[in-house]
């Protein structure tokens, strides 16, 4: 059977989640790039690569990383905001999970239930989920997947994400400061 | 959720939309506010796909903005109108299946009481006549002879409006439905009866003709549930769409039966009468110190 890969849609209605074409979530010290397990090294330098070239690169932090404001979500939200201004990115904001109604405003927010408005509103070509919880990220991933051109990043705290065109795992301050000199090397032309 | 959860990452602070901030900054999180102060203040339930002159969003609105502790509160919802109103509430909520929402609270009520020993976890039941005296019934009353300690709200419109208008178990005998046309024949189930045999510490009966009653008494059930046992507020919100009336005229049909066959009804145990006297007399005796402060401080 040919690998599945997992790359950006329009995928269509209801795309299947990679983890049923056999996609597994990377080990310790690796990430997902396509739906591979490379190196945590080498996924942090294909992300920067998709971040430097994208024409609209946006980051969508989280509650986990816009509320309750510890130690740790400081640093991390500090380290969001200094590689988002390195890219040029924008940040949009998934501050909860309601399906609002009558329709979110999808120049400021991003919403699990329908992510596609504010990929297509804002014409984003690479997305960065960050600070969002397990089960909404792979909503809003595969939807994303299914209905939109968008290459998707997953900056996961905990085992990754594997419906995310790109993920990296246990991300920690540590993690985005070394995405952060991964970005900075890209901009200079490589390693 | 708790109030540090409320607390914005200033690092986000300038793309976080203008709702959220209203919330932060004059929302009820942390703060005194209630239905009296409707209005005024940043409200956890707003925009609504509801009918125009939907009662039930009337009531849902009045009892989210009387919580005594939003901040601490995790609301459990069933199938029904409100499960529409429910997916716009900022307020942590759980969808249950239909009928098993006091099964759900159960669960959660102790869940919290283990995660969170050394803090008050509001639980609160809101879900319709369909779903707590028919569907639900079972899971209801075996949660009051548990003696759950959270609060049970029924939004009481006496018809299953969200699938076209069947008859419920809250219809009263002889009425007609869209889609029950030979009329109900037997009478309406008296669940606040049931619910003061099963052992609930504190039941109302109200209408939305009376939104500051409503408001006393579910701030009353709340604050019981929490200290003592179950508890139960049965609210009247008449439907417009089903029962075929003008948006403005629901609430008059609800000020009409609140005289005649909805009438306001309050049963309180001697354990919760003496809760909530000792709370008064609190509540009394800071006013004092508070306004003998301010007194102080303008001499």
């Amino acid at each position: 059977m040919e690998r599945y890969r997992v790359v950006p849609g329009p995928e269509g209605y209801l795309p299947p989640a990679a983890a049923l074409h056999g996609v597994e979530l990377p080990l310790p010290g690796q990430g997902l790039v396509e739906g591979s397990r490379v190196e945590g090294r080498t996924a942090a330098l294909a992300i920067a690569e998709r971040l430097v070239s994208a024409s609209v690169p946006t980051f969508f932090p989280g509650p986990l990383l816009l509320w309750k404001s510890t130690e740790e979500a400081l640093e991390r939200g500090r380290l969001v905001r200094e590689i988002a201004r390195e890219v040029g990115a924008k940040v949009i904001p998934m501050p909860d999970y309601r399906p609002k109604y009558p329709m979110i405003d999808p120049a400021v927010e991003i919403n699990p239930n329908h992510p596609n408005l504010t990929i297509w509103f804002n014409k984003i070509d690479v997305g960065v989920f960050i600070g969002v919880h397990c089960h909404q990220a792979n909503l809003a991933l595969k939807i994303i997947r299914g209905g939109t051109s968008c290459f998707t990043v997953a900056l996961c705290a905990h085992e990754g994400h594997e419906d995310a065109n790109a993920s990296l795992r246990d991300t920690d301050v540590a993690s985005l400061t070394a995405l952060l000199d991964a970005v900075r090397i890209v901009k200079q032309g490589g390693e | 959720m708790s109030l540090e959860i409320t607390r914005m990452n200033p690092h986000f602070a300038d793309v976080m939309p203008q709702e959220y901030t209203d919330l932060v900054e004059n929302g009820p999180f942390g703060r005194d506010f209630g239905a009296r102060d409707l209005g005024s203040f940043k409200e956890l339930f707003e925009e609504h796909p509801m009918c125009a002159g939907c009662n039930l969003s009337l009531a849902f609105r009045i009892i989210v903005a009387s919580l005594p502790n939003p901040a601490d509160t995790i609301m459990v919802g069933s199938t029904g109108c409100n499960s529409i109103a429910f997916p716009q509430l900022a307020l942590h909520n759980v969808h249950s299946l239909f009928g098993n929402q006091n099964a759900i609270a159960s669960g959660l009520k102790r869940g919290l009481a283990l995660r969170f020993p050394d803090k008050v976890k509001d639980v609160v039941v809101v879900a319709g006549d369909g779903a707590t005296a028919d569907i639900g019934l079972d899971m209801t009353l075996h949660s009051w002879f548990r003696g759950e300690k959270f609060a049970t709200v029924m939004f009481d419109n006496e018809i299953y409006a969200n699938t076209g208008g069947q008859e419920s178990g809250m219809t009263e005998c002889g009425e007609i439905r869209n889609m029950a046309p030979t009329g109900k024949k037997f009478n309406k189930i008296s669940v606040a009866n049931l619910a003061i045999e099963a052992g609930c510490a504190y039941v109302a009966v109200v209408t939305t003709a009376s939104p500051l009653k409503i408001s006393k008494c579910f701030e009353k059930a709340v604050l019981v549930a929490r200290e003592i046992g179950p508890t139960y507020v049965q609210i009247y919100t008449p439907c417009p769409t089903n029962l075929k009336l003008k948006s403005s005229e629901s609430v008059s049909l609800a000020k009409e039966r609140s005289k005649g066959t909805y009438q306001f009804r309050e049963h309180v145990s001697p354990e919760a009468e003496e809760f909530l006297a000792a709370r008064a007399e609190k509540t009394e005796e800071q006013v004092r110190v508070t306004s003998k402060d301010e007194e102080m401080h303008s001499a």
